[in-house]
């Protein structure tokens, strides 16, 4: 705070949110370096979704560029939240799954190139349903393949956040960036609410929301690697840096012992809240042995 | 959905195409290129039925500013007429520039 009673920092930020996904793919690149491949000129949209009487997007929600982050090559796919809820189809699926192949395809030919992912999603096009579902397992493959040789790295900013199949995708990003804002998870409030009754999950409780899939817990459980301010420069920096370390050790996905260990030690019966949650789970930091 | 196609005359050539605007709620996305010949050509994709003649009056009042020789492609997910107008001299201003 100055002496003005605002924080200049927090007003002159320029807030990622508020940018639609072909302005945070931008954003993240080298000024200048960023080219979009199969734009919306190219017209590769929907064929499913005019047939049930919903209006197409030209680029299918699903924004793939190509360019330098931190001078080394990097694709970027980013998807439109705002565009049938950043939903996954047959067209929006193949075309994040292609650009992870060719990136993988330049790295065995010795170019490295990185990959993000922006997921703003709810996960599979219902109207869609089957393809989506074949393009996401395509997609977690291209995914596995692709960070043996550079990182990937999945950013959820929010404010739709990253749920249903595509949190599968993003379980097994090389790094997960989130801000406060974002949500991540499995399941979301509403379909656990529908499935197991308000008693389990209140979805109308937006504090119990974002305390169990929000940001903050995601990083302090040691679900995300990173827990970012609504800045794009920030984000920006934040991206480079994950960029620049290179592929991690271990996956978070390949953890399976302590994964499983840690979930066989939870004592279900007695209801966990999501701060006791977190004080079992604190990993960042924490002495466990990674394996 | 329906889909409503309009011709109007145009005079000048366009520099570059220009692409604005997402399908989402309330909003509309405009993809503006330009096109051979004197005649500008607009082809909607609108989620709402039944406002052909709002769409009409709409583009009848941008057409008396702009004389553009260009194909425009607007995929609409209910936004107001207000909002289409916006987005339309958005589009222009992007190819202009």
């Amino acid at each position: 705070m100055n002496d003005k009673g605002y924080n200049a920092n927090f007003i002159n930020r320029q807030s990622f949110i508020e940018l639609d996904a072909r302005e945070r793919a931008t954003a993240l690149f080298d000024a200048g370096t960023s080219r979009e491949l199969l734009g919306p000129f190219d017209r590769v949209e929907s064929p499913w979704l005019a047939m049930q009487g919903v209006t197409p997007q030209e680029d299918d929600g699903c924004v793939v560029m190509k360019g330098k982050i931190s001078g080394q090559a990097a694709v970027v796919v980013a998807l439109e939240g705002a565009f049938q809820g950043g939903s996954i189809g047959e067209v929006s699926g193949a075309k994040m799954t292609a650009a992870f192949d060719l990136a993988c395809a330049d790295n065995e030919r010795g170019i490295r190139t990185s990959a993000v992912m922006l997921l703003e999603t709810g996960g599979v096009r219902l109207q869609e349903a089957n393809l989506g579902l074949a393009t996401i397992a395509e997609l977690m493959g291209s995914i596995l393949a692709l960070r043996k040789f550079a990182p990937v790295i999945c950013l959820t900013a929010g404010t739709v956040g990253c749920f249903g199949g595509m949190s599968l995708a993003a379980g097994l990003a090389s790094y997960v960036v989130m801000t406060r804002e974002a949500r991540l998870g499995m399941n979301g409030p509403e379909v656990i609410e529908q499935e197991n009754g308000v008693e389990e999950f209140d979805s109308s409780d937006r504090e119990l929301i974002w305390a169990i899939h929000g940001g903050e817990q995601r990083y302090a459980t040691g679900l995300a690697d990173a827990l970012i301010d609504d800045d794009t420069l920030q984000i920006a920096d934040a991206i480079r840096r994950f960029v620049s370390m290179g592929v991690p050790a271990v996956h978070r996905s390949s953890q399976v012992a302590l994964y499983r260990n840690r979930i066989a030690k939870l004592d279900t019966s007695q209801q966990w809240d999501p701060k006791g949650f977190r004080a079992l789970w604190t990993t960042n930091g924490s002495s466990e042995e990674k394996r | 959905m329906e889909q409503i196609e309009f011709n109007y005359p145009a005079k000048r050539k366009v520099p570059k195409r220009a692409h604005v605007g997402v399908v989402g709620s309330g909003d509309l996305e405009v993809l503006l290129e330009p096109s051979e010949g004197e005649v500008a050509h607009v082809f909607i994709r609108t989620s709402v039925d039944g406002f052909r003649d709002t769409w009409k009056a709409v583009l009848d009042r941008f057409f008396t500013k702009y004389d553009g020789a260009v194909r425009i492609q607007i995929n609409d997910a209910g936004a107001t007429p207000g909002n289409v107008q916006l987005r339309l001299e958005q589009a222009v201003e992007v190819s202009d520039r």
